[in-house]
């Protein structure tokens, strides 16, 4: 008999019950709850007079309203009126349901999915739901972890289980070594670009090879959190030494002899070496340069020294009709070449690159330099309190503003402006987040994605320029 | 939840692939702390040519006479085509909500993204999974006859159109069971709270850890 993928492992390992029809209940360990996805699904307990099944299994806290300007003043002060409600109702029930919830001004709160694991919330081994799509990132850790909707939210609170169907396996294996400047980022753009944006449908996604055994966690949360945009509601990469090291002695991770007990399971939270994958698809880490998308959807990338794509060179009418709404949504030109792409905001952030080393990278490229004339904003929002902190304490925030970027509290920010931070019509942007969808930066806002140092690099030129060009002698391995 | 059983109801064709949930319903309407009222802003970037606020009243904003929903063939449409990969991007529940609250009862497309065809049963919303060639060929039909009108048989799992056809479609069948009868899942999963209790005694015997340690 074949091996076990991480996956099987995972799913056998908190199966509850198969029900006649195929599907399954599954356990789900941990819920992180933020305001967007879940008051409508308080409310629903309300209704129906149920209580959260287990209440220590949650942790929330607002990341997707808040602004990132100076909060001092707390939740009152926030100046969209539904904003501060949706805040509002999840302080109000978290503290009716007595769940941990770290508010706007604890200095844990954070992005959802910085904060999880930051605080060990959740960890390996773990099923974990959230009401958003790049809940994705958790499978980093080597935990299950599912993006869920609202009634989902609703449905893990009242039972602690998911009804599920087992997905499909796919393993995305990169072999060989990233380049200078070429980053998890990068890899996960390219990786969409290769298996498109619906190519992972259906699919949990194993992220194995070289290349992400040598990657860092916050590198692998990177990837694994933008499995989504490749159609997997999962992203997993096996747990190694690099994972166990990322969580001794995080608040919410076991101590003492329960740390012992944890690290044995967690060794086995590997594939088998004779797992069979459904799909296997095959990178090498040398055909990866840094990455640009230039359409309206995550799967519409390309390399930096690339140029947009021609229509006339496809033969499918449903492609040809995209790229051509896409180019002229974006207004840009057939054969234009990404370097000669102007740009008019950088945003450094997101649930995909808030994190320290993110920070760092960008922070390598600025240093010494100036924002270009050209660019109206650049900012950098780190993903939790703890990431700000850490920021500060090596200076990375001194550096960003003396470069002429603003340094702004936690939250979701300009990935999908819902708070202030927008972009403006037809404005373009570089941006470190996840989604290049229309109108997804602000109303007409033109994203383009890209990994923190090229971000950085596109705020000190004014242009998307490849970011090996920047950096300095000394960085090169 | 809704029953869905038998529906019949004019045809609109959204002629695009990758129809993302930020253009089913964009960010600004996600900060209502309720389930309805989404209708009127549903695709709303596609449909109105200003920026939409929430809690506005969209009577009198500008329309998009281009976009498809604003043509007067296609007023009181309710059974939606579209192209593959409909509903990807983010697990918003809104986005189901909103189509729910404009009217539409069923979606039929080549293939939908997971979590928003997940999200679609938990609403009385029937997401159909057709082969490309009989999406074609209902796109086809749609645009030659004004009227055209699909209608969704979920008890025999056909999709009938005006002359008669039927077109086979698969769904699960525990999903099935749920839409017929308008069930609700946290009901029928406490139904097994023995098993739950049971499965969760064990877990806290091999991973203490995972108890008591948030609060």
């Amino acid at each position: 008999m074949a091996g076990q993928t991480l996956y099987d492992k995972l799913f056998e390992s908190h199966l509850v019950r198969t029900n006649e029809d195929g599907s399954s209940l599954i356990y789900i360990d941990r819920q992180v709850l933020h305001e967007v996805t879940s008051p409508q699904a308080f409310e629903g307990l309300r209704i129906a007079g149920r209580k959260p099944w287990r209440i220590d299994a949650n942790i929330a806290t607002p990341d997707h309203n808040v602004p990132t300007t100076e909060r001092s003043g707390g939740v009152d002060q926030i100046v969209d009126p539904v904003s501060k409600i949706q805040v509002k109702t999840l302080d109000e029930n978290c503290d009716e349901f007595g769940i941990l919830e770290f508010k706007m001004n604890d200095h844990n709160q954070g992005i959802v999915h910085v904060m999880a694991p930051e605080q060990g919330a959740v960890l390996p081994g773990c099923t974990a739901v959230c009401g958003d799509s790049h809940t994705a990132t958790l499978g980093a850790l080597g935990a299950l972890a599912h993006g869920v909707g609202t009634s989902e939210v609703e449905h893990v609170l009242a039972t602690q289980c998911l009804i599920t169907k087992k997905m499909k396996n796919m393993l995305v294996r990169v072999d060989g070594e990233l380049g200078v400047g070429v980053t998890p980022k990068d890899v996960v753009l390219h990786v969409i670009g290769v298996i498109g944006t619906a190519g992972g449908t259906g699919y949990a996604i194993e992220f194995g090879g070289e290349v992400f055994r040598a990657m860092s966690m916050e590198g692998r949360m990177t990837v694994c959190n933008m499995a989504i945009e490749a159609g997997a509601r999962v992203g997993l990469v096996s747990v190694d030494q690099i994972t166990i090291d990322y969580f001794e002695g995080r608040p919410f991770a076991p101590k003492g002899e329960q740390w012992d007990t944890a690290v044995a399971q967690w060794q086995g939270l590997v594939s088998d070496t004779d797992a069979e994958f459904d799909e296997v698809v095959v990178i090498q880490a040398a055909d990866i340069e840094p990455q640009v998308t230039w359409g309206t959807s995550p799967e519409m990338v390309v390399g930096v020294s690339s140029q947009v794509p021609n229509p006339a060179n496809e033969t499918d009418q449903v492609k040809i009709d995209g790229i051509n709404r896409a180019l002229q949504y974006m207004g840009l030109n057939a054969d234009q070449k990404i370097t000669d792409i102007k740009l008019d905001r950088v945003f450094i952030g997101s649930c995909t690159n808030s994190r320290i080393e993110d920070l760092r990278d960008a922070a390598k490229i600025v240093e010494g330099r100036q924002v270009a004339d050209n660019i109206i904003q650049a900012l950098v929002v780190p993903g939790s309190g703890l990431v700000k902190t850490q920021a500060e304490e090596e200076g990375l925030d001194k550096i960003f503003t003396a470069a002429g970027l603003e340094w702004r509290e936690p939250g979701c920010s300009m990935c999908l402006a819902m708070n202030p931070d927008k972009l403006g019509n037809g404005e373009h942007c570089a941006s470190t987040s996840n989604r290049n969808f229309e109108g997804r930066q602000g109303f007409g806002g033109r994203t383009h994605l890209v990994s923190p140092a090229m971000a950085a690099a596109a705020a000190v030129t004014g242009h998307f320029i490849d970011v090996r060009e920047l950096i300095k002698p000394e960085l090169v391995k | 939840m809704n029953k869905f059983t038998l529906h019949t109801g004019i045809a609109a064709p959204m002629d695009r692939a990758n129809i993302d949930t930020d253009m089913i319903i964009p960010k600004q309407f996600l900060k209502s702390i309720k389930r309805s009222g989404f209708g009127k802003n549903l695709f709303d970037e596609l449909r109105y040519l200003d920026e939409g606020q929430p809690d506005q009243d969209c009577v009198g904003r500008p329309l998009n006479q281009e976009f498809v929903l604003n043509q007067a063939r296609y007023q009181g449409a309710s059974v939606l085509l579209a192209r593959e990969n409909f509903g990807c991007g983010s697990s918003r529940e809104h986005a189901p909500w909103a189509l729910d609250d404009y009217g539409f009862r069923s979606v039929i497309a080549p293939s939908f993204a997971e979590i928003f065809y997940n999200n679609c049963f938990k609403n009385g919303l029937l997401p159909i999974v057709l082969s490309d060639e009989q999406v074609e060929q209902l796109f086809a039909e749609t645009a030659a006859t004004e009227g055209y009108e699909l209608s969704v048989d979920l008890q025999r799992q056909v999709v009938v159109t005006p002359s008669g056809q039927e077109i086979a479609f698969e769904i699960d069948d525990f999903r099935k069971h749920c839409l017929l009868n308008g069930l609700d899942d946290i009901g029928l999963t406490l139904q097994h709270a023995d098993d739950i209790r049971a499965y969760e005694e064990k877990r806290r015997q091999s991973s203490p850890w995972l108890f008591d340690a948030i609060k």
